[in-house]
């Protein structure tokens, strides 16, 4: 009987911190989220999704931040696809060609964790010293590049984790039919991980859209909508940050619309990856 | 009678340990050779050094020859595809491919491109219904192929793996994750295919054994104790051990 009772005492104790932990950050996000809503919603007009700032925006005037939403798509797009080019081959890698313990899989998984770690600040600064090297002005081009590095080590890393478990008889079921290594990769192991790797990309793509320091010097900012890739770009948080620091209250205001604006795209990335996750695991072995 | 596989002095290490001890072995032609021994004798790791599978195996070593139709397939240049191709296996436990059951036979045509003809399904059917799954399946053949129970996973991937056209058949224990109807169902079906295949059946059912194989090999610990025709293994063992195994005193 008092074995049971401790026994009782300890879920309880579990149960409670788990309750606590889940109370905690809900809350504080709920809290982020009900400041953003309540602040930006009133100035979340349809002028500020479909108009680009006008002569006196910044002061409180009209106009919309139609050129930050549209870079930030373009930018996190294409960082998230230049990131994807190179994050397949280097997690398919990590995980077919180099055996799974092996020194070289030990050196790149620590390069990517401290390639996580890095301020994206820093990353800026390397994009900035590389858009010099390489003669190039602030554009939407050296901002995808630079986000590319931001969200590589990312998505690396959560494709990695996605793939190691990947369950080794599946794969060996397509060996043992005589595949090669790139026939497995691409028709067992890419299809079986395919949700897995869709949230991995999202993952990313998440991290690159809501960066701010990284595209501060290599992207630029401008009122205007980029038309090539060697125009500057406006984005998001840039806008936030930008209207932020106006002592004007209804610029502030619409700190917190673009915020809210940014958040809506986040979550509608979100959802459609999971719809899309959701229809590609049809096939996959349970 | 022909050796369809003949191995020669093979030794296989894993890490530290010597898995295989110098096994010579043969498998006749168009037969079914049943391999038995107690667990961890190193029955599995004999089938995958068949099939060039301990390739897979990390830290593996492999010393020896193992013959198929005459040719080393350890020797330098080898194609490991075309060996797989030409020796399938069936796992203990099935693993269908993450894609439709048409998909999961017409994988091994795709890979080894052996059929161009843009119209697959009538060699598809061929094949399911090789492996008696046909009827079960002929109206959702574009359904997930994890869809399907166990049993009819395992003979669908007798289907996959047939429809390489092999000569030789691993099979590792191929009914002891099913349910007995699903069992008797894959043995009934090697019992077919052994008129046109050369089938190497690990099992530790010895009434399995006694039904289907023509050939024993017995191994323990890594070597091989005795081999020969069935009947004169099973109705009168040399060695004390396989006495001793066939009389479920080890093992
Ligand atoms: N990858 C591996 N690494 C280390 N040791 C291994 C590995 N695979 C097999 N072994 C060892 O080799 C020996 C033989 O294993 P094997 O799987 O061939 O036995 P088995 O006869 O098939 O057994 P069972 O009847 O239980 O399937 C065992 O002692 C096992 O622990
Ligand atoms: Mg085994």
């Amino acid at each position: 009987m008092k074995r049971m009772t401790r026994r009782h005492l300890e879920e309880l104790i579990a149960q409670g911190l788990m309750f606590l932990s889940l109370a905690l950050v809900a809350g504080s996000l709920g809290w982020i989220l009900f400041t953003i809503i309540q602040r930006g919603a009133p100035a979340l007009t349809w002028d500020m999704i479909t108009k680009t700032p006008k002569g006196g925006f910044y002061m409180g005037k009209e106009g919309g931040v139609l050129n930050a939403i549209l870079g930030s798509l373009y930018l996190a797009l294409g960082g998230t696809v230049a990131a994807l080019v190179f994050s397949l081959p280097i997690s398919l890698g990590l995980n077919i060609y180099i055996p799974r313990k092996s020194r070289w899989a030990l050196l790149v998984r620590s390069l990517l964790d401290v390639l996580w770690g890095i301020p994206s600040i820093v990353y800026g600064a390397f994009g900035f010293t590389l858009m010099l090297a390489l003669g190039m002005r602030a554009s939407l081009l050296a901002g995808i590049i630079t986000l590319a590095f931001v969200e590589l080590p990312i998505m690396v890393r959560a494709m990695d984790e996605v793939l190691r478990r990947m369950p080794r008889d599946l794969e060996n079921a397509s060996y043992a039919m005589g595949a090669t290594r790139i026939e497995t990769a691409l028709r067992v192991v890419l299809p079986q991980m395919l949700p897995g790797l869709v949230t991995a990309v999202m993952l990313a793509f998440g991290r690159g859209i809501g960066d701010a320091a990284s595209v501060l010097f290599t992207a630029g900012y401008t009122d205007r909508i980029p038309t090539s890739l060697m125009d500057p770009t406006a984005s998001l948080p840039l806008a936030v940050f930008f209207q932020l620091s106006m002592p004007y209250p209804e610029v502030q205001k619409r700190a917190y619309a673009a915020a809210l604006i940014l958040t809506i795209l986040v979550l509608l990335v979100s959802f459609l990856s999971r719809w899309i996750s959701a229809r590609l695991s049809r096939y996959s072995i349970k | 009678m022909e050796n369809h596989i003949q191995i020669r002095n093979l030794k296989v290490r894993i890490g530290s340990t010597e898995i295989i001890k110098n096994a010579d072995i043969n498998i006749p032609d168009g037969q079914v050779t049943a391999i038995l021994g107690p667990s961890g004798c190193g029955k599995t790791t004999l089938l995958r050094s068949m099939n060039r599978f301990l390739d897979l195996t990390e830290n593996s070593r492999v010393e020896g020859e193992v013959f198929l139709d005459g040719q080393n397939i350890y020797a330098p240049g080898v194609d490991v595809t075309e060996i797989r191709r030409r020796i399938g296996l069936l796992a203990q436990r099935p693993y269908s491919l993450p894609m439709s059951i048409y998909e999961n036979v017409a994988y091994g045509l795709r890979i080894h491109r052996v059929n161009q003809s843009k119209n697959l399904k009538p060699i598809i059917r061929h094949y399911l219904e090789l492996a008696g799954l046909w009827d079960e399946v002929k109206s959702r053949l574009s359904d997930p192929a994890s869809a399907l129970s166990i049993g009819q996973q395992q003979r669908l991937c007798l289907a996959r793996g047939l429809a390489l056209e092999p000569e030789v058949i691993l099979a590792d224990e191929p009914t002891s994750a099913l349910d007995p109807i699903s069992a008797q169902h894959i043995e009934g079906k090697l019992q077919e295919l052994k008129e046109k295949y050369t089938i190497v059946l690990v099992t530790h059912t010895l009434r399995q054994a006694r039904r289907l194989a023509d050939h024993v090999v017995f191994m323990y610990l890594g070597e091989v104790v005795e081999q020969g025709p069935a009947r004169e293994v099973f109705d009168n063992p040399q060695m004390e051990r396989t006495k001793a195994y066939l009389q479920g005193s080890i093992g």
